[in-house]
């Protein structure tokens, strides 16, 4: 799992990338943890573009990031394929990390 | 009627994951599923392979399998995943939407749930100490295959 980011003024984009299950989920937690913390931006988006695959091991970690992170940041989602993003729907998480 | 089968035996390891949902994937393709289903179809079997390897064995060992079986019937689908760990004492409790056993570990308690739309039909049977199978269908429709360029 490659993680490619950007920023913009006032975003932090992260960029997902592989097949997101169990295998690699402690893997990406870390790179996540690793990068958000970094990060001086309020507003944190995963973009979903290079996802191929993601069941619900993906949701946990989304879930556990906004946990984590949530006093001092804001979390949003962009760029999920269709089954990604039924898998998003599914679980209700766009309530609180809305789509941009 | 055409038929089809297919049986695989794997270690109940995460390693296995990507390559249990390939395989299953695979076999469906004589059914011309679009993209869209074969992502459900391997979802869910994603979802009741990490299920294995998660809750079922509690220890790690060599020993521990996951038997796939693959069914296919004209258009339907059949797939069966069978563990030989814990088993499940409340089926019902467990096939609700966030129910998670493993609270602390980032677990959504989404799985079953995931399985369920995903598939057009999802069975569970388990036994304490023996086992768990998880038996999940797909009729894939005629018809519905995209033209490949
Ligand atoms: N193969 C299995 N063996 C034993 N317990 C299982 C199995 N599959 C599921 N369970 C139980 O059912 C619960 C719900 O499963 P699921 O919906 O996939 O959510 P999650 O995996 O996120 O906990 C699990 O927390 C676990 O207690
Ligand atoms: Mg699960």
């Amino acid at each position: 799992m490659l993680l490619k980011n950007k920023e913009t003024e006032d975003k932090f984009f992260i960029s997902l990338k592989g097949e997101i299950d169990q295998h690699s989920c402690q893997k990406l937690r870390d790179h996540l943890d690793n990068v958000i913390s970094k990060s001086n931006k309020t507003k944190i988006v995963f973009d979903f573009s290079d996802v191929g695959f993601m069941d619900s091991t993906g949701i946990g970690i989304i879930l556990g990031r906004y946990k984590k992170f949530k006093n001092t940041k804001e979390f949003y989602i962009e760029n999920a394929n269709p089954t990604v993003d039924k898998i998003l729907k599914l679980s209700g998480i766009y309530t609180i990390i809305p789509q941009i | 009627m055409n038929k089809n089968l297919m049986s695989l035996t794997i270690l109940a390891d995460t390693k296995n994951q990507a390559f249990a949902r390939s395989v299953v994937a695979a076999f469906c393709t004589e059914l011309n599923p679009t993209i869209t289903e074969l992502n459900d179809i391997k979802t869910a079997v994603s979802e009741a392979v990490t299920n294995c390897i998660v809750h079922a064995y509690e220890n790690k060992n060599q020993d521990n399998k996951i038997v796939i079986e693959g069914i296919i019937e004209d258009q339907i689908i059949t797939v069966k995943i069978s563990d030989f760990g814990k088993g499940i004492s409340n089926i019902e409790q467990a096939m609700q939407p966030f129910f998670t056993t493993k609270d602390g570990e980032e677990r959504s308690g989404m799985g079953f749930t995931v399985m369920k739309t995903f598939m057009d039909s999802l069975e569970v049977y388990s036994e304490l100490n023996k086992g768990t199978q998880i038996v999940m269908k797909k009729s894939i429709a005629i018809g519905d295959e995209v033209v490949n360029a």
